[in-house]
């Protein structure tokens, strides 16, 4: 992650250092969104060597819609998104290797080779998926947040969506719902621009999407989706809300994703200046400016780090290569917790 | 004669059919400006304009309902899912709506739409993405359901499902829009409802549809070097059934193999099995044997996949089990 000189001028102009922040979070999100982008960058080189197969979508230039979140959040708050689910659980601490292992269909994967690239689970760190169906997950997202409700706890749920998942219906009876009864939900869409090749401006006259929230009188706002330090402190504000028996939030991320939709799309639907305008925004090229700027930390350091981040990416691939794809006799596991189910077999 | 691919065979005929017809019209995700997830729309919005080609939201359960309510009031739409895997967001206004216009309006309205994409299996998707719904909707009166296995069919299927005045169900693969097949220019239909046998035999009968006859025809191949005569015969239609071609070959071979790739409670092939052991039950020779998906949700890892789906290996064996031969 070399900034050039002529690149830190240029962003001199535009990002103030912060100081807001701690050092200690600055380099958080520096390490975690490294680690994002380094492992989709490897997922889309082994994707291209079909070492990966099936759907596969990066998250490279979405990283501080996650990471911004996971610094705002506690432990024991529960996390679920849509298929683009490679990132939020590294953040979250995941081993690259499970997931890793998830992509390349192997047994020790985090999902055991059954989920693959759109079903990342990882219960340790309250990762609940990982979904294939846009919008299926929003539900989930407000009833995960009842559980919580209904046992007492102070814990939350920040359910992410895209911008294709707002116009599903299900979003919207999840919403009233969820608003009714003060449920402990942050409700996350992370506008990228498009779904597959439809821009947002394709799909509805409401084109600021946090203005859906407000049909319901959900506490809504737009967010910069590139910078980290706006995200923590969105959600830090839908936080409290929710642990104050407030209800939820709906929160709209502006952010891009640099790739296609998936790996088989060309995106050439959309321009390379709107993709330049967002690369010159780059959450991580953000967060490492402020951090020498501040001088949290030297650029030896730094590189330090990207070091270690490869070479956990790295291992992490050579952990997936060595591992064993699934027995055949695993097909007839984790499909019922009854352990006797009489399967029809011929 | 020429050969052209699956999705162009789906192609010619939704064109051919708009050209004919002004009320008929294609609605879904991506279909206009992307040309399509699978290119099977190709260059239609070129040629039909927005007005008649027209990009969705994700929002399955809503244009499904647009398209009833427009069917209803005397349009043709076609309905495409992106995959049928999507069509659960959007099956109460499949069953609840279109199945049930005519009866419940006693006859006043009818339903002529056609809801089509992509089902089953197409690699390494997962679980949520490799279903079959064949048999569900099958099992709603009100629908038909139309399965094609080969450009030819697909599209003389389709002109008949897009002039058909009852809501169809109109169901491919991804992994065969790529095939290539003979198809005429000439104009022609193929009829819903009538079964077509795709290879000749004498010895057994395998009755299988859509993507599955590949491996039906496979192992018809593969039997043959051992001097087993095998009859294919290929639905083609689910709902209706041509049960008379199936009891017609069951009546000539003694001996029945279904292959579906659905899972198997309830499927298309519990309803063969019941149809040949009701009406030939004197003629058969062996139960009734079938393959079909395993009853899991299809998982990601080739190995599970494997394990899972119908294929040559497991029908040859199956065929081999209702002619009491070793494997
Ligand atoms: C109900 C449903 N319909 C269609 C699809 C196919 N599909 C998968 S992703 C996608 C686009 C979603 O875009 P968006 O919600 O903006 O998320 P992004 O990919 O941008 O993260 C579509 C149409 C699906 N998975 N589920
Ligand atoms: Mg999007």
């Amino acid at each position: 992650m070399a900034v050039t000189k002529d690149a830190k001028e240029k962003k001199a102009t535009k990002v103030q250092a912060e100081t807001k922040f701690s050092k200690e979070t600055y380099m958080r999100w520096y390490e975690m969104m490294v680690l994002m982008r380094k492992f989709e960058e490897k997922a889309g080189q082994l994707y291209g060597q079909q070492k990966i197969k099936g759907f596969c979508h990066l998250y490279i230039g979405q990283e501080a819609c996650a990471a911004g979140a996971i610094t705002a959040l506690t432990k024991d708050d529960k996390w679920i998104t849509a298929y683009r689910d490679h990132a939020h659980p590294l953040g979250l601490g995941t081993s690259p290797n499970a997931v890793m292992a998830e992509l390349f269909a192997k047994a020790t994967g985090c999902s055991k080779g059954k989920g693959g690239s759109m079903h990342i689970f990882d219960k340790e760190v309250n990762f609940i998926g990982g979904h294939g169906i846009v919008g299926g997950q929003v539900p989930l997202g407000a009833g995960i947040a009842f559980a919580e409700k209904y046992s007492g706890t102070k814990n939350l749920c920040i359910c992410y969506m895209g911008d294709g998942a707002v116009r599903q219906g299900a979003l919207h009876e999840a919403f009233n719902m969820a608003m009714l009864w003060k449920l402990p939900v942050i409700f996350v869409v992370e506008n990228n621009g498009y779904a597959m090749g439809t821009s947002v401006q394709r799909t509805s006259n409401v084109h600021d999407l946090y203005k859906i929230g407000l049909g319901y009188d959900m506490p809504s706002e737009p967010v910069n989706g590139m910078r980290c330090e706006d995200i923590h402190e969105a959600v830090a504000r839908a936080a409290e809300r929710a642990r104050n028996g407030e209800g939820p939030t709906f929160l709209e991320f502006k952010t891009y994703r640099y790739k296609g939709h998936s790996m088989s799309d060309p995106a050439k639907y959309r321009t390379k200046e709107e993709l330049e305008e967002y690369r010159n925004q780059d959450p991580i090229e953000s967060v490492r400016y402020t951090i020498l700027e501040n001088k949290y930390a030297t650029e030896e350091e730094l590189q330090a780090i990207d070091d270690k981040v490869k070479a956990q990416v790295q291992e992490s691939v050579e952990f997936a290569e060595n591992s064993p794809y699934p027995d055949p006799s695993e097909l007839f596991t984790d499909i019922y917790v009854q352990k006797d189910y009489p399967y029809i077999m011929e | 004669m020429r050969t052209i691919q699956f999705r162009e065979a789906l192609r010619e005929a939704m064109s051919e059919e708009m050209r004919r017809d002004e009320r008929v019209f294609l609605m879904g995700e991506e279909v206009a400006e992307y040309n399509g997830a699978y290119k099977v729309s190709q260059g239609m919005l070129d040629e039909f304009g927005a007005k008649r080609v027209i990009d969705t939201p994700i929002a399955e359960l809503g244009f499904a309902g647009i398209g009833v309510g427009a069917a209803a009031n005397g349009l043709k739409p076609i309905i495409e899912f992106m995959t049928f895997n999507f069509s659960l967001v959007a099956i109460d206004q499949v069953i609840n709506s279109a199945a049930k216009m005519m009866s419940m309006s006693g006859g006043q309205y009818s339903c002529p739409i056609v809801f089509r994409g992509p089902t089953g299996n197409a690699g390494m998707l997962s679980s949520q993405h490799s279903q079959n719904f064949e048999n569900w909707y099958a099992n709603c009166p009100g629908l038909k359901v139309v399965v094609p296995s080969n450009p030819y069919d697909a599209k003389g299927l389709l002109k008949a499902s897009i002039r058909d005045e009852d809501p169809v169900i109109f169901m491919e693969s991804e992994l065969m829009y790529g095939d290539k097949g003979e198809v005429p220019e000439e104009e022609y239909l193929i009829p819903i409802g009538v079964a077509d046998v795709k290879r000749e035999g004498e010895d057994v009968t395998i009755v299988s549809f859509g993507k599955m006859m590949k491996v039906a025809l496979a192992a018809a191949e593969e039997l043959a070097k051992e001097n087993i005569s095998v009859e294919v015969v290929d639905l083609r239609t689910v709902r209706p059934i041509d049960f008379e071609t199936v009891l017609k070959s069951v009546k000539k071979t003694n001996r029945v193999v279904v292959v579906e790739e659905a899972w198997p409670l309830a499927s298309i092939s519990s309803e063969i099995a019941y149809n040949v052991q009701r009406n030939a039950f004197d003629y058969l020779d062996a139960p009734v044997v079938r393959v079909t998906c395993m009853d899991v949700p299809l998982p990601y890892a080739p190995t599970l996949i494997e394990a899972s789906l119908p294929n040559v290996a497991r029908t040859v064996k199956a065929i081999k089990e209702v002619m009491y031969q070793k494997a």
